[in-house]
C-alpha cells in the first residue's frame, strides 16, 4: 500500500507540471505582446518544470537523483526570472513598444536618462 | 557546538549530492565542509545568525506561496475566453528602499516571479524599479504591496 504512494503523488505532480507547462505555452500564443507573454513563459513555465523536477525527486527513490532534482528546482527558479528581464529589457531598449491596451507607461519617459548600453 | 553541528549538515549533504554514503565519503564531505565553514567563518558568527536564517526561511516560504499563487491566475487569465478584458498591462516605476545590489537583484527575481508582475529593468543610479503588471487595477495599491510585502522582508533577512 505505501509502495505505491509515491507512485500516486509522483504521477499527480508529473500532471500538474505537465498541464502547467502547456498553459504556458498557450499564453505565449494567446497573450498581445512580448511583456505580457512573459508572465507566462516565466510564472507558469517555471512552476511546471519544477513540479515536474519535484515528480523526478519522489519517483527516483534515490537519494542522489532526489537531492540533485531539488538543486535543479532551486536553479530554475534562480534562472527563469533573469531570463524574462533580460528578455523585457532587450527588448524595450531595442525599441519594441508594449502593445495598445497598455495603460501607463513609466518608463518611457524616463529612457533618455537611462541609455542603452 | 553550532560549528560542529554544521559540519555534520554539510558531510551529509556531500554523501547525498553524491550518491555514496560509504565512510571514507563521509570523512571527506566532513573535511570540505570544516573548510568551507572555516572560510565563511565571519559570516557564521555571533547569536544573530539563526534569526537571520529563520527570516531567509520566512521569505522563501512566503516566495513559494507567491509562485504558486501567480502561476495560476496567470493560467486562468491564459484560459479565459475573453482574455483581453482580463489584460490590462502597464509599466509602472517603483521607487527602491532596498540598496546594495543582492537585496535588487532577489527583489527584481522575486517580483518576476509573483503575481501579475515582471521586472523589466532598473533606473542607472539604482532608485528606481520599473515592474510590469499584467492586470493592473491601482498604480498606488501595487507599489504598496511590493513595498510592505517583499521589499520588507528582504530588508529584515539582509539587515
Amino acid at each position: 500500500m505505501l509502495v505505491g504512494l509515491e507512485l500516486y503523488i509522483g504521477g499527480v505532480l508529473l500532471l500538474l507540471g505537465a498541464a502547467f507547462t502547456l498553459l504556458a505555452a498557450i499564453g505565449v500564443v494567446r497573450l498581445p505582446d512580448l511583456y505580457t507573454r512573459m508572465h507566462a513563459a516565466s510564472k507558469a513555465g517555471a512552476v511546471g518544470g519544477g513540479l515536474i523536477l519535484i515528480a523526478v525527486a519522489v519517483l527516483s527513490q534515490d537519494a542522489s537523483v532526489s537531492m540533485r532534482a531539488v538543486i535543479g528546482v532551486v536553479f530554475l527558479l534562480l534562472t527563469t526570472p533573469v531570463s524574462a528581464h533580460l528578455l523585457a529589457r532587450a527588448s524595450y531598449l531595442s525599441g519594441y513598444k508594449p502593445c495598445s491596451q497598455t495603460l501607463i507607461d513609466e518608463l518611457a519617459s524616463n529612457n533618455e536618462q537611462n541609455p542603452a548600453t | 557546538m553550532s560549528t560542529a553541528f554544521l559540519v555534520v549538515i554539510l558531510a551529509l549533504i556531500w554523501a547525498g549530492i553524491s550518491g555514496n554514503f560509504s565512510g571514507l565519503n563521509l570523512v571527506f564531505g566532513g573535511l570540505i565542509g570544516g573548510v568551507a565553514v572555516l572560510v565563511l567563518r565571519e559570516a557564521l558568527v555571533g547569536p544573530r545568525a539563526f534569526r537571520r536564517a529563520r527570516r531567509m526561511l520566512s521569505l522563501a516560504v512566503l516566495f513559494l506561496y507567491e509562485l504558486m499563487v501567480s502561476a495560476v491566475r496567470v493560467a486562468i487569465v491564459v484560459v479565459r475566453p475573453d482574455m483581453s478584458n482580463a489584460v490590462r498591462p502597464a509599466i509602472v516605476a517603483v521607487p527602491l528602499t532596498v540598496t546594495s545590489d543582492a537585496e535588487i537583484t532577489l527583489l527584481a527575481n522575486m517580483i518576476t516571479l509573483t503575481p501579475g508582475t515582471l521586472s523589466v529593468d532598473v533606473s542607472a543610479d539604482k532608485s528606481v524599479l520599473y515592474v510590469h503588471a499584467l492586470h493592473m487595477v491601482d498604480r498606488d495599491a501595487m507599489i504598496a504591496d511590493i513595498a510592505n510585502g517583499f521589499e520588507k522582508k528582504i530588508r529584515e533577512a539582509f539587515e
